[in-house]
């Protein structure tokens, strides 16, 4: 198993860091830890314990891109599958719960996968089908009003912590762990990049296109679901209408940043987590330095802007020709 | 805006030999210091349909794109009615009487027939467009060549056939002198295409000098007065089509020179011939299989350490035959049998699994993924077929791709460099190598020489014998005749989408197989083989 230590991974971890010292800089106590009843806390903690959904999220959506595809649909599954966990959460046992809703968001990640696969919809499109009916299933599930529930098994899933660790963050590791073991410890992250960089030629040598194009939805779908989950147990309740709005927007963000191209092939996995940390970290530092929370969508326009510029060919070429250099 | 004029009052009743309507001398093109273009000329009369041929690259598409100001020439003069004109766009050309319909048509399919047929010029009065009137000169337009067609309704309602009439329409109704045509019958039927012709021959009675770029030699013969064959960029002929019969015409197409052709090729004895006493048994067998509107019906016997050559010119179903036989595409007639048993060949993967390899002709729209490495590029069929969950570790990987890019001499020799920085003849070898360590049975190859330099190709014709000799078979399809002539064991020429002969031992000879290609007449039987293939 290689980890595949990104040969072009410094710019994001200079970029983390840099935010990271700004926030410092903004508030002074930011890199203050404090262990208080077992549980670690100060601010550091918590870009990544509210990091931990998008990050999870960008766990199934680097592959999804990898491939060349796009996944719209994960923040309405990630509603969906939290507002099964809290209806359920109270009558049944965890397992019975997690199962429910972990099951719901392989199935609707499967479904995806059988648009894009076998019937060959556009991803964007096929995504976009989930993306608007997912909220409306997760209003049927909640019955249009916000589910809660005390079930302090399912708590503590999102307000819990492990070794001091804030639970979603000891998540958000394992799942990385996990996805890491699947991908590179076996031939699927070859066999993705493959696939993402040229279809026709992956095809032709022999690769299951069609089969591992379902797969790859189906565990973006279940990323989406255990980040319902940990959101639905950080609040003790379902939202349907708002529980993981946008996010999915977020997720492809991050992945972006990441390093891997919406054209498909390579993807690092522990950039694209890199990525979620980012964003998390850039919004943890407008809300430090006390600037209206509006501006951080101002902010993300212009980071993802600085990114994609940097990712730019023809801005390369630009540059090149401009300090006289060969690209 | 270009007035609109009743397509008949000023065309010039040109008798069909006239004055030259089009003259073209000295056109020149470099792309990169590649001459694509080379001092190349062509004249065109009123009323004459011109065909002009060459195989891939030959520069045809370059030729038409710089007459028509698409791309800007180096160097060479464009002379239309002895006036000389130079249009910087197709807008210009058009505008000077030089119209391009394009094999995939330019026409808006949702928009109505009389809309296509006007699109930009629409009648109008004080802004406002005349929907009845334009629909009115729509139909007479149409009514000169015989089409009844509702032209209110929206244009893909029609056939293919009908959709290039309409934008041939759309091209002549803008008073066009000439009409360039480029392969207009690549997706039409027989039937189609006489309802093609008939209206391209109501137009060289108008004077129209007509450019027909086209595969299909019997098409040629049937529409065109003269002929120009490009080969490399340059001009490799050009005659009226009464005094270059077929066989004169492929050999200009391909290069061979008479005295070339016809001096005894050289055929150097296979390893796999000498040691082989007894013929081995095919492995693999094809019966009858084919694709409607793909390949006609084919039998094919595979043998180890035997090979195999696919003959023919261009778009005649060379690479359709091997797509059809690597799973790439599906059969809808006959059987195909490995090892006696029958298999579907359903995808690649399949094919893969029963040890084949193909080698496709687009290397790097089907071959190569460019961003991964060399590496990555060599392990993945194995990879592939291995399956997910039993990985090759990084340093079989190493050993795999070391072994093969010492084996092949792939330069640079670094496994970590990404496979789309690579020569061509690079990308191949590695593209061979990728096959090579799934230790195929069959190994399918379509063009394996083309674009590569000099050594490469070599080298490469090297591997083809060595490989044979180690006892796999090989389907080869090649456009270098003298090539297939030193290896082959058996030849297949195709023509038309069809397997029209099998040469076989001695009857393997370049003058043998371009009578093949170039062979006219359908009463006359082929040589063998191929009973099914009409």
């Amino acid at each position: 198993m290689s980890l595949r230590l990104p040969r072009i991974g410094t710019s994001q971890v200079v970029a983390l860091l840099a935010i990271l010292a700004i926030n410092w800089v903004v508030s002074p106590q930011f890199f203050d830890i404090r262990l208080q009843d077992g549980r670690l806390f100060g601010s550091l903690i918590d870009v990544l314990n509210r990091g931990a959904p998008v990050a999870i999220l960008s766990l199934g959506m680097v592959l999804v891109i990898a491939m060349r595809g796009i996944d719209l649909s994960v923040g309405a599954v990630m509603a969906i599958c939290g507002a099964i966990a809290a209806s359920l959460a109270d009558s049944h046992s965890l397992p019975v719960v997690l199962a429910a809703a972990l099951g719901a968001g392989l199935l609707c990640g499967l479904w995806n996968g059988f648009l894009v696969a076998v019937l060959g919809i556009q991803p964007i499109v096929a995504t976009l089908i989930l993306m608007v009916a997912g909220r409306g299933i997760a209003q049927l599930i909640t019955e249009g009003r916000i589910v809660t529930f005390t079930s302090p098994e399912l708590a503590f899933l999102g307000g819990g912590s492990v070794l001091g660790l804030p639970t979603p963050i000891v998540i958000t590791l394992a799942l990385l762990a996990l996805t890491v073991l699947i991908v590179r410890g076996t031939a699927l992250g070859l066999l993705i990049e493959a696939t993402g960089g040229n279809a026709r030629a992956a095809a032709l040598a022999g690769v299951g296109t069609r089969l591992i194009t379902l797969a790859v939805y189906a565990w973006c779908g279940l990323c989406a679901a255990i980040a319902g989950v940990v959101a639905a147990a950080d609040i003790l309740g379902a939202d349907a209408n708002n529980a993981g709005l946008w996010l999915e927007l977020d997720a492809i963000l991050a992945v972006v940043i990441g390093g891997t191209s919406l054209f498909g092939g390579r993807f690092s996995l522990v950039l694209a987590v890199v990525g979620a940390l980012i964003i998390q970290a850039m919004n943890t530092g407008i809300l430090l330095s006390g600037f209206p929370p509006e501006t951080n969508l101002v902010v993300k326009a212009v980071v993802v802007l600085a990114v994609l510029l940097a990712q730019s060919p023809r801005l390369k070429g630009l540059g090149s020709s401009l300090f006289g250099r060969r690209a | 805006m270009v007035p609109i004029s009743s397509p008949h009052d000023d065309a010039p009743a040109a008798p069909p030999s006239g004055a030259p309507l089009l003259e073209l001398t000295g056109f020149s093109k470099s792309f990169a210091g590649f001459k694509a273009l080379d001092q190349v000329e062509l004249t065109l009369r009123a009323g004459e349909a011109h065909a002009l041929l060459g195989e891939n690259g030959a520069g045809k598409s370059t030729l038409i794109k710089c007459m028509t100001g698409v791309v800007h020439r180096d160097a060479g003069r464009l002379s239309l009615d002895g006036v000389e004109i130079a249009p910087r766009s197709a807008e210009e050309a058009v505008k000077a009487g030089i119209a391009t319909v394009y094999q995939e048509v330019n026409l808006a399919p949702n928009l109505s027939v009389a809309q296509n047929l006007f699109l930009g010029r629409q009648p109008t009065r004080f802004g406002l467009v005349r929907e009845g009137e334009m629909r009115r000169r729509a139909t007479a337009v149409l009514a000169e060549f015989d089409l009844d067609l509702d032209v209110a309704a929206p244009l893909e309602r029609y056939s293919v056939a009908v959709q290039h009439i309409v934008a041939i329409a759309r091209a002549v109704d803008q008073s066009a002198r000439v009409l360039i045509l480029d392969e207009p019958t690549a997706s039409l039927d027989a039937h189609e295409v006489e309802i093609l012709f008939a209206v391209l021959r109501k137009l060289k009675a108008r004077g129209i000098g007509i450019v027909f770029v086209t595969h299909f030699l019997d098409q040629v013969y049937a529409i065109c007065e003269r002929i120009t064959v490009l080969r490399n960029g340059r001009l490799a002929g050009s005659a009226t089509t009464a005094e270059l019969p077929r066989l004169d015409l492929v050999r200009m197409m391909l290069g061979r020179e008479l005295a070339q052709a016809t001096a005894p090729a050289e055929r150097a004895p296979l390893a796999a011939r000498e040691v082989a006493g007894a013929r081995e048994a095919a492995f693999a067998t094809f019966e009858n299989y084919g694709k409607a509107g793909y390949v006609a019906p084919f039998d094919l016997a595979l043998r180890p350490g035997h090979v195999v050559g696919l003959a023919g010119l261009l778009g005649s179903g060379r690479t359709e035959t091997t797509r059809l036989i690597f799973g790439a595409a599906h059969a809808d007639s006959g059987t195909a049998t490995v090892d006696g048993a029958r298999v579907a060949l359903a995808s690649p993967a399949e094919a893969l699994h029963l040890g084949f390899g193909y080698c496709p002709e687009e290397r790097k729209t089907e071959g190569i993924v460019a961003e991964l490495t060399v590496r990555e590029n060599i392990v993945l069929a194995l990879q592939a077929r291995r399956g997910v969950t039993r990985p090759l570790s990084r340093r079989e990987q190493d050993e795999i791709a070391a072994k093969f890019i010492r084996l092949l001499d792939i330069r640079p020799p670094d496994p970590e460099r990404p496979i789309g920085l690579l020569s061509g003849g690079n990308q191949q070898k590695a593209l061979l190598a990728r096959w090579l360590a799934t230790q195929p049975r069959l190994l399918i190859l379509d063009e394996p020489t083309r674009g590569i330099d000099v050594g490469a190709h070599a080298e490469i014709i090297a591997l083809i014998r060595r490989l044979c000799a180690q006892g796999m078979a090989l389907l080869v399809v090649s456009s270098e005749l003298e090539e297939i002539v030193t290896y082959a064991d058996e030849v297949i020429v195709l023509r038309d989408r069809a397997h029209v002969a099998r040469l076989t031992g001695d009857d393997i000879t370049v003058p043998g197989i371009l009578a093949a290609i170039a062979e006219a007449d359908p009463a006359q039987p082929p040589p063998a083989a191929a009973g099914r293939a009409a």
